[in-house]
């Protein structure tokens, strides 16, 4: 009886295979191929050890910590220790992302679409779908840590060993199973597709943040966090494989969680209570732009509420910042204050940039949200009333620019608040504030890309994300692997002054608002000219 | 003999009861309608039936087997559309009709083509590229070119032009005629007339009138319309006789099935010079029954 409830897993395995046999081969080969580029190239840019020797000491700030996690073999900063500190953890982050938003579609967003109803009346066990998708995604992730191992051997760099890459790729297996199974539990807990995605990001992000905290300020707090375990192999250093096991083995409790939910509950029902609507439209819902916000509003609320927390995170990191110079002899002459401008403010000048990319995130989902409620044929609702597509397109670009505002203000307000309260020697708030909201028209460039796609041509939408992508490569990895100018240079991060360490420059604050304007025309200006879906 | 039964077939939603001890009975060889107003409960009872849903109390096996229990072993013989059927955007129709057959292990590549041929789909689209009726069409094909000896179908004509409409009863006749059984959840009514040899009514989660549509007929009205030699007097106080409208030269009413023949020897003392009579439809049935949830929604509006 109970081996009929994983009935045609086999048949099903292979059907999901079949499904992503783009997407899965592309986030292989993007995760491997970027791996082996950056090992790549730290051997033809750091090629002695006095090269490599400077790196590390830039690297061994609470800031850098925070951020790639504590690293190991620093006073004998090989190549291996270079990979397995700077690029080991956000590998795993990514693997992460790549087994939530896999997993969360093939089990509940297919469930809430009616798909798994028609496969489970089919002769079909119970719990197939789960595990065929559980079983794809362990796969998928063994291959990932194989190839990524093996590429790494092949590459015969000096100190990247046999067992070290071994166990590099094997981090990146573990990470990518415990996700998965993350993402399994909360598909049994959540209603929807979006939401399972949204929590199992939650955890991935607090995973993140817990673990930045820990490794900062309170080395027990990171031993909570499963990306704390990360960099705690020591991969290319001593090698340790036990947290390997330790994350499987969790991973395993979650598994048999999700599928207990799963064997005992209703098709197409969660575990969270949905409920019982309004009887009617309140006034405010019932305008384009009262339904356009209302549609996005608990993404908004999250990401605002996590923006918070993400500054008061970087925030918290300053008041170490101080105490770790005065402990450590070598990087204070190392890296003396910049005319009568102290180390801590020039490490904040790189986390408002990186914050403002963060940041840059949910106006650009705020904007594309139209384009995914054109996919659904929602929009012809609209336009099919008294509703022009200036004022529809009009309301959503409104709701990003104000996004990119809250987010952003958010963000360096709780960094300010999270700095002042930790600093021994505090910059007033409006500093901070400064140094913040100064990314605004860069931000601003970002969102007309996403209005000038929209207007053209949507299912482009992936250029701004990856032009995103680019801009936080470039610029918060382009002082490490030493990228031409010009090549940074493309991004409009680039090219917003740093405050406060750089003079206010207003010519190119008021050039990027400019470009920003005249993509968002354009944007308009197509929209209303091109057909819509459906 | 019963191939699918249910009993006191119960099913809550928290607090709220969508099925409230639900019997139903569909024998071999039978195409059983299953009617009743969004929301009746209808969907509800076929997911309990397909073992996706579990039942709050009651029983309901098919082939003798456990719904729940044995859900799989049920599965391999029946075949089943929903009336909302989504599929995987970067498939082709062929790829997903496969997939189907695969799942069952079924091989009929012939029929398979006929079908396809029939329904007029265009098995190379992706079916992202599907509409509403294109995407139903792709589930029926991979319904009917499966084996099953029972079919369920909930309100599996939604998306579908007359034309195609009339292709999908051609397959559940041909089904019938080669000795399967059929459950069809409908709101055509229609299509239940003219398929269904029984009929069940359900509403609010309640089975209110079983039996075939000649058993059910007796519980309706005939209208009837009559010229007389000499005009009718004291029509409206015959027992049976409702809804008497005078019209030019004559008269029309509606008669309680039981009460016909008094009434028809009634009239004939008149000297009847036309007759003209609409049989009872499944309409009227459903709209009686319609109007009494409509009369105790208003009576309970009050709380
Ligand atoms: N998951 C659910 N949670 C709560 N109520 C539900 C759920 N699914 C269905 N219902 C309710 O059960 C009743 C019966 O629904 P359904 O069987 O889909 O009706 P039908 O198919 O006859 O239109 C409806 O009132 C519906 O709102
Ligand atoms: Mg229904």
């Amino acid at each position: 009886m109970s081996s009929k409830l994983y009935e045609k897993t086999g048949i099903l395995s292979t059907f999901i295979l079949r499904q992503d046999r783009f997407k899965i081969p592309i986030w292989l080969i993007s995760i491997i191929g970027f791996t082996l580029l950056v090992a790549f190239s730290f051997t033809s840019l750091y090629s002695s050890d006095q090269e490599r020797m400077a790196m590390a000491e830039t690297m061994v700030n609470p800031a850098m910590v925070a951020m790639v996690g504590i690293g190991y073999g620093i006073n004998n900063y090989t190549f291996g220790a270079m990979m397995a500190h700077q690029m080991l953890l956000l590998s795993a982050v990514v693997v992460g992302m790549m087994s939530i938003l896999i997993v969360a579609r093939h089990t509940r967003t297919e469930e809430e679409d009616g798909q798994i109803e028609l496969i489970r009346s089919l002769p079909t066990g119970r719990l197939s779908t789960l595990t065929a998708t559980s079983l794809v995604m362990v796969g998928v992730h063994i291959v990932l840590g194989l190839l990524t191992a093996t590429g790494l051997i092949f590459m015969n760099i000096e100190s990247v060993d046999v067992e070290g890459s071994l166990l590099y790729g094997a981090v990146l297996t573990a990470t990518g199973i415990f996700f998965t199974s993350v993402t399994a539990l909360f598909a049994q807990v959540s209603e929807s597709g979006r939401g399972v995605a949204g929590l199992s990001m939650s955890v991935l992000g607090a995973a993140y943040l817990i673990r930045a905290i820990g490794d900062v300020s309170n080395e027990t707090l990171a031993w909570f966090s499963p990306l704390g375990w990360v960099t705690r192999t020591e991969v290319y250093v001593t090698d340790i494989w036990w947290p390997i096991f330790l994350m499987a083995a969790v991973a395993v409790v979650i598994f048999i969680a999700a599928f207990y939910l799963s064997s005992i509950r209703d098709l197409q029902s969660g575990f969270l209570p949905s409920r019982v609507g309004k009887r009617n439209a309140s006034a405010f819902l019932q305008s384009p732009f009262g339904l356009a916000l209302r549609l996005q509003r608990t993404g908004i609320i999250s990401w605002a509420a996590g923006m918070l927390i993400l500054g008061l995170s970087y925030g918290s990191v300053l008041g170490d910042l101080d105490s770790f110079f005065e402990s450590n002899d070598m990087v204070t002459g190392l890296l003396r204050p910049v005319d009568g401008f102290s180390l801590t403010e020039q490490f904040i000048t790189l986390l408002m940039a990186v914050i403002s990319m963060i940041c840059t995130i949910p106006p650009l989902m705020a904007v594309f949200k139209l384009k995914g409620e054109e996919n659904k044929n929602r929009v012809e609702h609209l336009l099919s009333r008294a509703v022009s597509r200036w004022r529809l397109i009009g309301s959503y670009l409104l709701i990003a620019l104000v996004n990119s505002f809250v987010m952003l203000s958010l963000a360096a307000f709780g960094m300010g608040m999270a700095g002042l309260a930790v600093m021994e020697d505090p910059i007033d708030l409006a500093t901070f504030y400064q140094a913040g909201i100064v990314y605004l028209p860069a931000m601003w460039v970002m969102i007309g890309l996403a209005v000038f796609l929209v207007g053209v041509k949507p299912s482009l939408s992936s250029i701004a994300w990856l032009y995103l992508g680019y801009s936080f490569i470039t610029v918060y990895l382009g002082g490490l692997f030493q990228f031409p100018e010009w090549v940074t240079n493309l991004s409009p991060f680039a090219h917003i002054p740093q405050l406060p360490v750089d003079e206010m420059q207003y010519t190119n604050v008021f050039i990027l608002t400019i470009v920003a304007a005249l993509f968002m025309a354009a944007g308009l200006l197509f929209y209303r000219k091109r057909d819509i879906k459906g | 003999m019963a191939i699918l039964k249910t009993k006191n077939l119960t099913k809550k939603y928290g607090d709220f009861k969508a099925l409230d001890g639900v019997d139903l009975e569909v024998n071999e060889g039978e195409i059983y309608g299953f009617i009743g107003p969004n929301g009746a409960g209808k969907s509800t009872t076929i997911r309990v039936l397909l073992g996706i849903l579990k039942a709050t109390e009651g029983e309901a096996h098919i082939f003798g087997k456990d719904a729940w229990e044995e859900a799989v072993e049920i599965h391999k013989r029946i075949a089943y559309v929903p009336g909302d059927v989504n599929l995987w955007p970067n498939l082709t129709g062929g790829e997903v009709i496969d997939l189907f057959m695969k799942l069952r292990g079924a091989k009929q590549q012939t029929l398979r083509e006929e079908l396809i041929r029939k329904f007029d789909l265009d098995p190379s689209k992706k079916c992202r590229t599907y509409s509403k009726g294109n995407r139903q069409k792709v589930a029926l094909i991979a319904a009917f070119a499966s084996d099953a000896d029972l079919y369920i179908l909930d309100e599996p004509t939604s998306g579908l032009d007359p034309l195609m409409e009339r292709v999908f009863q051609d397959c559940v006749l041909e089904a019938k005629k080669n000795g399967k059984s059929v459950l069809l959840s409908s709101h055509i009514l229609s299509e239940v007339e003219k398929l269904c040899d029984q009929i069940g009514i359900i509403r609010q989660g309640k089975i209110i009138e079983t039996g075939s549509l000649k058993e059910l007929r007796h519980l309706t009205r005939t209208t009837l319309y009559m010229e007389t030699r000499v005009p009718m007097k004291g029509l409206s106080e015959v027992k049976g006789v409702n809804d008497v409208v005078g019209k030019a030269g004559g008269v029309s009413f509606q008669v309680d099935s039981e009460h016909m023949d008094e009434v028809i020897q009634y009239a004939s003392s008149f000297g009847v010079v036309k007759i003209e009579s609409a049989p009872p439809t499944l309409e009227d049935l459903f709209m009686r029954h319609y109007e009494g949830t409509e009369a105790s929604t208003h009576l309970g509006g009050g709380q």
